[in-house]
């Protein structure tokens, strides 16, 4: 699965660390580093803390989300 | 395309063509998908496989915590797009509404966005960039040979630049215990960014952290061995360093050239565009079909004294591109614009920096609560007796009070919001060094005009 944060909204309030720790992680007093591709195993746990963030920075891939690019160049 | 019908069936079957499929075109793409856009969509990139996110590639990327194709950003939504990715646009015909690709296809649209961002500015001599153990970090390709370098655990490691890529690369390093040298041709690490006072903030920092930071001087050349790897680096004082990776961290030049010929308003500083994303031409005339989003814009903004501004901010790109896609399918009436304060921020030595506003529209800085020493404080920044940014070290909470301040125009210096005034808060001179050093470190820039890009012939152009 795929995650991004948007640190400029993050508080640091690290409620998500704290309920999935193995993609969310406190670097220091208060920068959150997370893993932008955690396992699928961890899908739940992941959503569980996209929806606790208080400042809804956490964004999830919607699994209908997917849109691979196809059409590449012929080179 | 300005009655409400003509607009309704461009909703329906229009077609919508985005070059630069990063941050800022997936965004503009999902968004306009959002807006209800069903025509057809087509996105142009240079770069092979899907959007990726970049903060992380000089971040977990390099502690070797993520990988570096492991950044591919999520999906909000299904985009239906057809995606022309691996060949780059070169050039845009405002005559025939066609972008032109380098293998020579033309892609005929109705509407189109910029969003060619930027690309790392490379070390200047070409051979000596070749040299095996050289980096830049601006893409995916790049972290990954970086992150395998340093885990093959170089002797030392030299960051040309000590701005926040460079600064990031030289905490990471720190991180992992690699013997690390930092070169900034400026007084201080982030100095072009945030100006003098923080800048020796930074430079404590990065000292504290066993990091050999040398300032003022100027990495003169880079000295291969036999085999064509890194091995020495010669500076400006006389002085040499023996290094296995070097980092050139030297700030990113703007991808605008496929423009030049368009006649678009395009320069260093980018696209010139107004507050809804609509670019401007060369007579500074707003077009009506093309849109800028991204750290390829540059547009003016109120709270700056409409000042055209160039940010290379993620939040940035990403409001951009939402306002880009909604005017593109809206009418003048319903069209929003791009006011938003700019926000930054960066990770390094465990320390928390962000940023509200424009810190180097200032010409005053004050400590307004906190304490330095204990690198846990607000810094704010003043033009001319007002409010215009604020830069936190690990107190990332009380940057909206700042951005209240900073849309307000409050006064400056600005009383400290808790009782506990820093001993410190006495306004200094914010003491940015010249433009030249400006490009390399800052990630935003207030733009004015150009003097040798200056045109003053009229040109009519026949659409
Ligand atoms: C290492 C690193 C760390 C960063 N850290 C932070 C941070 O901590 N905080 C923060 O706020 N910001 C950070 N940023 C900045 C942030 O990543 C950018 O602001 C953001 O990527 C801008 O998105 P964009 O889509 O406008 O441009 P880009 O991400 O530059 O994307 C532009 C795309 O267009 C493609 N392209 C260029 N020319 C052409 C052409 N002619 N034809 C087709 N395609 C083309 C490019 O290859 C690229 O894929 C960081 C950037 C880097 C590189
Ligand atoms: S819960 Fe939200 S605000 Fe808190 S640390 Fe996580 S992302 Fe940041």
């Amino acid at each position: 699965m795929r995650v991004v944060v948007d640190l400029s909204r993050c508080q640091g309030y690290a409620q998500c660390a704290f309920l999935a720790p193995d993609a969310f992680r406190m670097h220091g007093e208060e920068a959150l580093m997370y893993a932008p591709n955690p396992d699928d195993a961890q899908r739940e746990q992941v959503l569980r803390a996209a929806a606790a963030c208080p400042l809804q920075a956490i964004l999830v891939d919607r699994p209908e989300g997917r849109d691979a690019p196809v059409g590449t160049s012929p080179s | 395309m300005s009655s409400a019908h003509t607009l309704r069936r461009f909703r329906r079957d229009g077609r919508v063509v985005i070059v630069g499929a990063s941050l800022a075109g997936l965004r503009a793409a999902e968004a306009l998908r959002g807006e209800g856009f069903t025509g057809s969509l087509t996105m142009i990139g240079d770069e092979l496989g899907e959007p990726y996110d970049r903060p992380p590639l000089s971040k977990q990327v390099l502690t070797g915590w993520v990988p570096a194709d492991g950044t591919t950003l999520p999906r909000r939504r299904g985009i239906d797009a057809e995606w022309l990715l691996g060949v780059p646009a070169d050039g845009l015909d405002l005559a025939a509404d066609q972008v032109r690709l380098a293998d020579g296809r033309r892609i005929p649209f109705d509407r189109m966005l910029i969003a060619t961002g930027v690309r790392a500015r490379p070390w200047p001599v070409e051979a000596e960039a070749a040299l095996d153990g050289v980096f830049v970090v601006r893409t995916r390709e790049d972290a990954a040979g970086l992150q395998r370098a340093i885990a093959a655990g170089p002797s030392r490691v030299l960051i040309i630049g000590a701005g926040f890529t460079g600064s990031e690369i030289a905490s990471v390093c720190r991180e992992r215990g690699l013997p690390v040298t930092v070169a900034e041709l400026g007084p201080a690490p982030l100095v072009g960014g945030l100006g003098a006072m923080i800048g020796e903030v930074a430079a404590d920092m990065q000292r504290a952290h066993g990091v050999d930071l040398r300032c003022g001087v100027k990495v003169t050349r880079l000295e291969g061995d036999a085999q064509g790897r890194l091995r020495r680096a010669h500076f400006s004082d006389g002085g040499t360093v023996d290094a296995e990776v070097a980092v050139v961290a030297l700030g990113g030049i703007r991808n605008t050239e496929w423009l030049r010929d368009s006649g678009l308003a395009v320069g260093v500083w980018g696209v010139a565009c107004d507050a809804g994303c609509r670019a401007f031409d060369l007579n500074g005339l707003v077009t009506d079909d093309i849109f800028v989003a991204g750290d390829v814009a540059r547009s003016p903004n109120p709270i700056y004294e409409y000042r055209f501004i160039s940010l290379e901010h993620w939040a940035n790109a990403v409001e951009q591109a939402e306002i880009a896609a909604h005017n593109m399918v809206s009418t003048q009436a319903d069209r929003w614009p791009h006011l938003s304060i700019p926000a930054f921020w960066s990770i390094q030595f465990g320390v928390n920096i962000k940023s509200v506003g424009v810190p180097t529209y200032a010409d005053e800085v004050v400590v307004a609560q906190g304490s330095v020493s204990d690198r846990r404080f607000v810094a704010a920044y003043g033009y001319q007796g007002r409010v215009t940014a604020a830069v936190s070290f690990n107190n990332a909470k009380w940057l909206d009070h700042y951005r209240r301040l900073i849309e307000t125009a409050a006064p400056f210096p600005p009383p400290c919001p808790t009782p506990d005034q820093p001993a410190d808060a006495k306004p200094v001179p914010v003491d940015f060094p010249g433009p030249t050093l400006l490009a390399q470190g800052a990630t935003v820039v207030v733009t004015g005009h150009d003097p040798g890009e200056r045109r003053v012939t009229v040109m009519r152009q026949h659409r």
